[in-house]
């Protein structure tokens, strides 16, 4: 089976809210030096991919749009098993929203030849807009099914499990598909190992441009956005914790006082 | 034509709490805008009870294909009604469905699309629709407008009240024709598996009581079960809990599990990561229990005990039992 993985560079998403900054110019948050990470759901979706792999065979690829910084975030994926890696980046796509990415991963993906699986992570450790996966099933005129935390795959047939509010769903469907992939615990990301990291960190990843690709001028960039973030705030979120003293019999004849007072309970 | 479309689900012969909350929605933007509320339905179900939230058409696309939930049959009949409507502003639900189709359907339109919203309102003499929706893990707040229309906004679940009634009560239905095919189907739904626990639904729960990764494994859980039984609420989790495989996702609490808003939210054993804080903003009480001083937890909890939450927990459930006399 071939599986491409779309993966994003975030800044890391559990940075503490006291370190969080707003660049105005932009409207994005400030980088500030802050580690970079593979948003998260992301990385279980690279291990979705790795462990079908490992069970029926085939090839892996990463893929990723956005900055020349994300070349690490590549590398980190050919570290845990990937087979192949390749970065779209230009600054004409400065700006582009959902569906200038997903244009741009969309012939990037062509350029590797349609795979039998597109994963993607459900959501983004930062704008969680979670559109990104379908507009690009959408771009590829695949079938697409979401927040998919299992895959089986049998004869060219697979199964997902999709979870939903009261449980799951079982979908089946066949190749070629894109699955939004949520955390389970059947996909908890692996650690690469030292000399994995070693090699990854020797292999050389082709840099993809709009221009490489023939993705069309009018459809990336900021010019093309079909909405725009006019403002970022910071929500005026002050609680001071009360803390319970004593053991825990006191601590809890305490709470309980507190909760009463608030009438929380 | 209206220009505000809401995609609507009927249960029971009522509309369904997602549908009213989005008609709140569309109420709002309808006054903004100056424009009618149209609702779109797949399949049969009563669009009489739609009138009196000031809905002035429903349209209806009716193929027993559409019985079932199938995501490719569904924007085929949601892109034809959603035309034939006239559709400027299209509202569909922040839950598994919309996650599904909303990004789609804006491929189809040609559309802009904004996520989760959380926030409607309708800004200077243009007149344009703001949408807020919370982003970075809670940590800031995105205002986003349309740089065209139609746009396709989806509004993060129990955020916006029920709406209630306004207007003549008056509407008209209107039939889209459509023929599907099954072959258009590209995937199929196999089984459909209920996870919900028994008792009080997370969602409505007036008291939630949620684990995490410091409860060190799915026993843990038994304390919890206790304690929300105790208070009439429901067990929730954190990502860390159900991606252990200690308890179903359907259980999960966060920005990608259910948002929650009860008056007493008690967070066992979580850490507090953003994800998880993402989904618990609404609460009006945070009571956190936790034996590491610096969690982040403390930071967005109102009420808080650091220790040992099986020391804790026993003498909280006493307690409570007294006050609710069961």
């Amino acid at each position: 089976m071939r599986i491409v993985v779309c993966v994003k560079q975030i800044i890391d998403p559990e940075l503490p809210a006291s370190q969080f900054r707003i660049d105005a110019s932009s409207n994005r948050q400030r980088p500030n030096g802050h580690p970079l990470v593979i948003s998260p759901y992301d990385e279980n979706a690279l291990e979705v991919a790795l462990r079908l792999k490992e069970k029926v065979g085939g090839t892996v690829a990463v893929v990723s749009a956005g900055e020349p910084s994300a070349i690490s975030a590549l590398r980190k994926g050919l570290a845990m098993g990937a087979d192949e890696a390749a970065l779209i980046s230009d600054p004409a796509l400065d700006g582009s929203d959902a569906f200038g990415l997903a244009a741009a991963l969309a012939r990037g993906i062509q350029k590797l030849g349609i795979p039998d699986l597109v994963l993607c992570g459900c959501e983004s450790g930062d704008w969680a807009d979670r559109t990104v996966g379908p507009i690009l099933a959408e771009a590829l005129n695949i079938p697409c099914v979401s927040f998919v935390a299992q895959v089986d795959g049998e004869d060219g047939r697979l199964r997902m499990r999709r979870v939903v509010e009261e449980g799951y769903e079982v979908w089946e469907g066949a190749p070629p598909l894109l699955l939004t992939i949520l955390s389970h615990e059947s996909n908890i990301p692996r650690y690469p190992k030292v000399k994995d990291i070693m090699t990854a960190s020797r292999r050389s990843i082709p840099t993809w441009s709009a221009a490489d690709l023939g993705v069309e001028a009018g459809d990336i960039g900021k010019a093309a956005i079909r909405t725009e973030v006019q403002q970022l705030t910071l929500p005026s979120r002050e609680s001071r914790c009360e803390l319970m003293d004593g053991e825990p019999a006191q601590q809890v004849t305490t709470l309980i006082t507190k909760l009463r007072e608030r009438k929380a309970i | 034509m209206p220009g505000i479309f809401v995609f609507g689900t009927i249960e029971n012969g009522i509309p369904s709490r997602s549908t009213l909350e989005l008609l709140t929605g569309a109420q709002r933007l309808a006054a903004g805008l100056q424009e009618g509320v149209s609702v779109g339905l797949l399949g049969p179900g009563d669009a009489a009870s739609l009138y009196r939230y000031g809905v002035e058409a429903v349209y209806r696309a009716n193929d027993p294909l559409l019985k079932e939930y199938q995501a490719d049959l569904y924007l085929l009949a949601l892109q034809r009604i959603a035309q034939a409507a006239g559709a400027k502003v299209l509202l569909l639900p922040g839950d598994s469905l919309g996650r599904d189709l909303a990004a789609r359907l804006a491929f189809r339109l040609k559309a802009g699309v904004v996520t989760d919203v959380i926030e409607i309102d309708i800004e200077g003499p243009e007149k344009m629709p703001r949408f807020t929706r919370p982003v970075y893990g809670g940590k800031a707040a995105a205002v986003i407008v349309p740089k065209r229309f139609p746009v396709v906004v989806t509004l993060k679940p129990r955020t916006f009240d029920p709406a209630g009634p306004m207007g003549q009560g008056k509407g008209k239905e209107v039939p889209v024709e459509i023929s599907l095919d099954p072959a258009q189907a590209r995937t199929r739904m196999a089984e459909r598996v209920q996870e919900e626990t028994t008792g009080v639904k997370l969602e409505d729960a007036p008291a939630v009581v949620s684990g995490g990764r410091g409860l060190g494994g799915p026993e843990g859980f038994t304390l919890l079960v206790e304690l929300a039984r105790v208070l009439k609420g429901a067990v929730g989790a954190s990502r860390a809990a159900t991606d252990a495989g200690w308890v179903p996702s359907s259980m999960q609490v966060g920005q990608t599990g259910k948002t929650v808003s009860p008056d007493l939210y008690i967070a066992v054993g979580i850490s507090g990561a953003t994800q998880h804080v993402a989904g618990i903003s609404g609460a009006k009480t945070i009571v956190a229990i936790n034996a590491d001083p610096e969690a982040p937890i403390f930071k967005v909890a109102h009420l808080g005990i650091v220790g040992d939450y099986k020391a804790i927990l026993p003498p909280l459930i006493a307690k409570c039992r007294e006050l609710m006399g069961s």
